[in-house]
This record gives structure tokens, sequence and C-alpha cells, in this order.
């Protein structure tokens, strides 16, 4: 097959694209310029672009890239900011993965004549005896990133490959120091690619939006202090909400950004019985009833039944087995079977 | 085989640029500055090919300043003046980044263009004459010679007549980097007071510029150390890249009357042919406003990136607008300072022909770039939207 594997300048990728080669595939490696200012490593990530393209000429395969900055910008960008003035905590990369690397990056691959886009994400696709086809877990659980791409539906799931989902990080390392490639102990990326750790998320939205300052109240509404910027906080936040120590811990239970009001409360006062989630995407076809829940990038999952809520079109119904902290709006949510090992589909919470 | 379409981002060395330079590798290593015999032979070699380099540019001998590259000259003469005298840098917004960015790096002021991407000669004015009015000096203006991405073509007397008359303590600085290979530079010299070249555009090596200082130094140098090139530019001497820069300089300078005009219907052929071909091919300049080796258009229906791949794919080598430092192309600042529609400036394509260009290259070329685009715009399913009036200009 003709491949084009998506190369971040990470070791991940550097063997997805050795591993299809070894496949007998023809590979062209791309690695995409979605954010043009500064990040951790140099505007434009310019070193990774760098690491990619030197893995690439030490695999003898052609390398490009390209730029889709403007997608990113109106895709991942600009709601990232828009979502944090609302009070909103979306994650950016899930949105990348859905409107630029599964659907631009895709259909420029199909556009040009490739049969597959490969990346070097930490996920399984299976085939059952009927066709269908299934998300998976990848095989280290410690680095398992099918959270990260469960948006991915049939049609998407025939034209993507994960070469190194079946792989330990430890044994993609050493496949990538077999041969010598310059990312064999690059560490893995951390965070979000255009937020730097120097900056921080604060300085990034600071210049983007302004913050308001808002009161902290208790559950009865009795002010308890204020916080500097209410787009800055996050439900089941503890630390930075300008209250003093030695008291009970409280936490961030509920945040409104238009009255400016952020309520706390003990760690009980977050448990809810049941969540809404929106924006479903499923890998096959709809499901309701017994789901294991996966809320965050490496969280633990839970039971729970979920059933489509008549009304919205889109949007389930999450009943908890057992009460669980509320989950901050905005977070992708995503259901696995009872095994825990297949990804079933997963949308955003309200 | 390659067709190479690409000359513009740079050219194939000159055979006999080649041979030249190989004494200067294999034999005459020498440091020029050095004291003995062997290093007299090899300074001989400098100061012989800095007379040829002058003859062609029509400035004293003494005026040329070998440098690194197109780009170290073009930094030299901005930042060297700013240092020196203090004030505004200015320039119109299509020129390379090896001006604009060192412009804007020093906060100097940035002026707009009309549609064939020329200087605005009645901005410039109001620009200069605003900067004057705040009693700020300028110490520079640089305009391009020819545009690297459109080609097209400034006029520098009626530039240098708007600088003596709005900013007359000004230094005028021109980057003629694109233009060696198609205007006489006799012409164009005594216009300027800077002017920037870069030998691999014009069948030289890379790793050659060349600064003129007309009428003797008046900026600061750049690199400092010991001393070379009349303390202008420190480092030792490329000998073997400035022997073969003078080479490449003259053997263009002689072929440029019978080139242009080969070239010119080259390029027509090549623009003609994809216009038969393909709907919604427009032509970025009228071909009267552009160098004969320029054929830049703008595609309905694709994309530059996915354009180039498949020409990639069929070894035939051209751009669209420049690369930023990841290698990607950057939306082309030069298209958009001239008004050109960003829908309509996503399908760039640039091609650009030179010394080595065949009626063969451009007969692959034109159906290379026809199937290729036929394909993308089948595959996209959209018929590319027609509009009789679309043609920017012809």
């Amino acid at each position: 097959m003709k491949v084009m594997c998506a190369m971040s300048g990470g070791v991940d990728s550097s063997v997805a694209a050795l591993l299809l080669l070894e496949a007998g595939h023809e590979v062209v490696g791309v690695t995409m310029k979605l954010w043009g200012g500064d990040s951790d490593t140099g505007c434009c990530s310019v070193s990774d672009v760098d690491d990619a393209r030197r893995v690439a000429q030490q695999l003898g395969i052609d390398h490009l890239v390209f730029n889709f900055g403007d997608d990113f910008d109106t895709h991942v960008v600009d709601p990232y900011v828009a979502a944090h003035a609302a009070g909103v905590t979306p994650n950016p990369c899930i949105e990348c993965n859905r409107t630029v690397k599964f659907a631009r990056l895709a259909e420029r691959a199909d556009l040009l004549g490739f049969d597959a886009v490969a990346t070097g994400h930490h996920a399984n696709i299976g085939r059952e005896s009927d066709g269908t086809l299934t998300l998976l877990r990848g095989d280290d659980p410690a680095k398992d990133q099918s959270y990260v791409v469960h948006m991915l539906d049939q049609a998407q799931l025939a034209r993507t490959m994960f070469p190194v989902g079946g792989m330990h990080k430890s044994e993609v390392r050493e496949r990538a120091a077999q041969i010598d490639l310059r990312t064999a102990d690059k560490p893995d990326s951390q965070d979000v690619c255009f937020i730097t750790s120097t900056g921080g998320r604060t300085s990034f939205l600071g210049d983007r939006i302004p913050f308001h300052r808002a009161d902290v109240v208790d559950l009865d509404g009795a002010r308890l202090g204020e916080v500097e910027s209410v787009e800055m906080v996050t439900i089941g936040q503890r630390k930075g909400i300008g209250l003093p120590g030695g008291g009970p811990k409280r936490y961030v239970v509920d945040v409104d950004t238009t009255t400016r009001i952020v309520t706390v409360g003990a760690d009980s006062d977050l448990l809810r019985n049941d969540l809404v989630v929106h924006s479903m995407a499923w890998v096959d076809h709809v499901v309701s009833g017994d789901v294991r829940v996966q809320a965050s990038a490496h969280g633990a999952t839970q039971r729970a039944v979920i059933e489509a809520v008549d009304e919205r079109p889109g949007a389930v119904t999450v009943t908890w087995a057992e009460p669980q902290r509320r989950i901050a709006p905005g977070q992708s949510v995503v259901f696995y079977d009872l095994t825990d090992r297949r990804v079933l589909g997963g949308g955003i919470a309200d | 085989m390659v067709t190479y379409l690409d000359h513009a981002a740079s050219a194939p060395m000159r055979d006999e640029a080649i041979e030249a330079m190989l004494p200067y590798l294999r034999d005459q290593y020498a440091n020029p500055s050095g004291s003995h015999r062997f290093a007299r032979q090899a300074r001989q070699a400098v100061d012989e090919s800095r007379d040829r380099v002058a003859a062609v540019l029509g400035c004293r001998p003494n005026d040329v300043v070998f440098t690194g590259c197109g780009t170290e000259s073009d930094n030299m003469a901005i930042t060297g003046a700013v240092q020196r005298h203090g004030g505004v840098a200015v320039c119109p917004a299509v020129e390379h980044h090896a001006v604009l960015e060192v412009v804007e790096h020093h906060g100097g002021t940035v002026v707009g263009v009309d549609a064939a991407g020329r200087v605005d000669l009645d901005e410039l004015a109001t620009r200069l004459g605003a900067l004057a009015d705040a009693g700020r000096t300028v110490s520079i203006v640089s305009v391009m010679a020819v545009n690297n991405e459109v080609g097209s073509v400034n006029d520098l007397a009626a530039v240098r007549r708007v600088v003596r008359r709005h900013a007359p303590d000004a230094l005028l600085h021109t980057d003629a980097v694109q233009a060696a290979s198609w205007l006489d530079l006799r012409q164009v010299t005594p216009h300027v007071d800077l002017l920037s070249l870069s030998a691999h555009k014009f069948g030289g090596p890379k790793g050659v510029g060349v600064l003129v200082e007309n009428g003797g130094p008046r900026i600061d140098p750049l690199l400092i150390g010991g001393g070379q090139e009349r303390e202008r530019r420190s480092g030792t001497h490329n000998t073997a890249g400035i022997v073969a820069t003078a080479v490449a300089l003259e053997l263009t300078d002689a072929d440029r009357p019978t080139e242009n005009d080969r070239l010119a219907l080259l390029r027509d052929q090549l623009v003609d042919g994809l216009q038969a071909a393909l709907d919604g091919v427009h032509e970025t300049l009228a071909r009267s406003e552009k160098v004969a080796g320029s054929a830049h258009v703008c595609i309905d229906g694709i994309e530059s990136e996915s354009l180039l791949f498949l020409l990639d794919e069929a070894d035939v080598c051209a751009s669209a607008a420049s690369a930023c430092a990841s290698g990607a192309m950057e939306p082309s600042h030069v298209l958009a300072a001239m008004g050109v529609p960003h829908e309509r400036a996503l399908g760039a394509l640039r091609m650009s022909l030179g010394h080595t260009t065949t009626v063969d290259d451009v007969e692959r070329g034109v159906d290379v770039v026809a199937a290729a685009v036929t394909r993308l715009r089948d595959h996209a399913g959209s018929a590319p939207v027609l509009s009789g009036s679309g043609r920017v200009s012809s």
C-alpha cells in the first residue's frame, strides 16, 4: 500500500514509518506545520521538523512539510480560546485529531493517491468476522492513546494505521536505537503544543482574551474570596482559588463566567450521579447500556449505563454505577466496552 | 529525467564556473591574505574577479565587497546603514525576507505596492515626507530590482528621485538578487548607493554574495575581525567561489540579450500551454510587467502544496511561495501585498526558467502540470469556477 506517515519528530512516529517500510509499504513521511507561534521546540516547532526530516532521510523515504496552520487556528486554537472565555475546558489535542490529522491530512492523503494515513498513536485497529473495524487500546497500558483517537469512524479506520499500537514504549525505543534513529531517546511530548512550559496556559490565554475577576463563594452564596481570572478556573480545581490554607479542603464545584462567580465546596459536593455527553462520535453503531467511561487521557475508567437523550440528537446520558466527581464541561468522555479494551465512541461533557 | 522549473530558487551552476573553481580547491588553496607567493596568487585571483564583477555591475572595483550570500549582503546594507546613521529603514511589503525581516527587526517602515508588485511611489513619498515632518531621519530605503516570486521590475531611477526629494540623506539599496539574469546591471547600479547579488541565482556557487557600495563605504560592516575586503567584510576569502562568481556573472551578462528573447518565448509557451489545457489559470502579472524567466500563475480549484507533491512525484521542480524555517510553504506575503485574494493565492504556482531551460522542459512542464491539476480537480469533484473577468492582468 501507499501510506502517508504523519511524522511529528517523536520516536513513536519514527518507528511507525520504519515498521511500515519493513512491512513492504511505499511510505512518504509528512510533518504538519500547525502552530506558527512559540513552542517548547522553537518557532513552528522547527527542531521537531528537523528530527522528522532526518529520520526520514535515515529511513530513505521522502519527507514533506504541509502547512495546515490556518486550519489549526480555525479548528483548534480559536475554539480553545473561545471555550476558555466561556468557562469550558476543551481538549485541543483531540480537536486537532478530529479536525486536522484525521480530516484535513487524511483528505489530502486521499487526494494525492495514498491508501492510508499512519500515525504513531498507541492504539490498535481490529476487524470482526463480519468486517466491522474495531478501535482498541494500545498494548502498552501506560501509553495507550485510544482516548485521543476515539472519534474515528468505520470509514476513517479503514484508511488509518497505528503501526506501534501493538508495542510497548520500551520496544519502540529499542527499535529506534537499533538503527540509530536520532529520536530514540527523545522524551515524550507533554501537554499542548502551542502552550510553552515557560509561559503556560495563563500567558497564552491572557494574550488573547480579557481576564475577569470573580467572587469565590460557598454553596450558600457566602463570599469567601476572589480570583483574578475566572477564565482560568476549572471544575475540580483545589489550588489557586484565593482561599487561605488550613481549613477544610475546598474544590471548585461550579464556574459561571457570565455572573463571574466561582462556587467552592467539599470533595463530596463534586459528586454526581449522572452526566450528559454531547457531540457523540461512534466507532460503529450507536450503543446503549453498560459501558466503562474514561474522562481524561490516562484516567481510570468507571462503570456506567448510557442511553440516548431523546430530544437531543448526538447526546447521551451517563448514569454512574457509583457517584463520580463532576467532569469539567468541555472534557472529552470516551466509552469502552466492559472488557475496557474496545472503544465504542465518545463525546464532550456538557 | 528532471524538469527543473525553479531557477529563481537556485540556478544550475555553469560548467565554466565549476571548472574555474577547481584549481582553487585543489592547488591554489592558500589564504589570499597571506604574505607568501602562494597567497599572492590566490589574492590575484580574488582581485581579478573583483575587476570582472565591477565591469558587469558598472561600478569601481573597490566598491565591490564579496560576502557569504545574498542574505548577508542585504543584512549588511540595512543593518550597516542603521548602525552608522541611526534613523529609520524603509522598504516595500513585497521584499524578500532577507530585507523585510531586517527592516522590521530595526522597527522600520513598510510601504505598499501596486497591483503589479512595484513599490507605490506615491505612498513612498508620503511616508518619507511624514517621517521627515515627524523629525525622524531615514537611514536607508531598500527596494528590490526584481521580485523573486512574481518577477515584477521596479523603476529604480524613479525610486531614486522620490528618495532624493523626500529623504535626501537616506541611502538607497536594491536587492538585485533576482535581477542579474534579466537586467543590464550597468543600468541599475548608477541609481543606487548599495546593491546586493547572490551568485547561485545566475550559475555561480552557493555561498557567495556581492554588496556594491557605490561611491565608497558609507555603512558599518556586519562582520568584524581580520579586516578583509578593505575592512568592509572580515572573514577568509572564498577564493574558488569568488572566481566562479565572476565567471558566471560575465557569461550571464554576455548571454543576456539572447537569453531574454529565448526564455520569454519559452515562458510564453509554458503559460499559453497551461491556459490552453486548463480553465482557471490566471497569469499573475502581465508579461510586459515582469522578467522573461518568470511564469507565476494562480490556478483555480487546487492547493499549491498538493500540486507541488504531484509535480515532485513526476520529477517536475517548481515552487509556490517562500518556505518558513520548518520547510512549510508560507502563504505568500507578496501576493497578499499585491491584493491577490487569499482564495486565489492558495493555488499559486511559481515556475521560473533559466539558462538550462529547453523547449522539452516547457512541453513536459505543461503536460505534467495540466495532468496534475486535472487529477486534483477531478478528485475534489469540484469544477473550477470560471469567471471571464477573473484574470488579474495579461
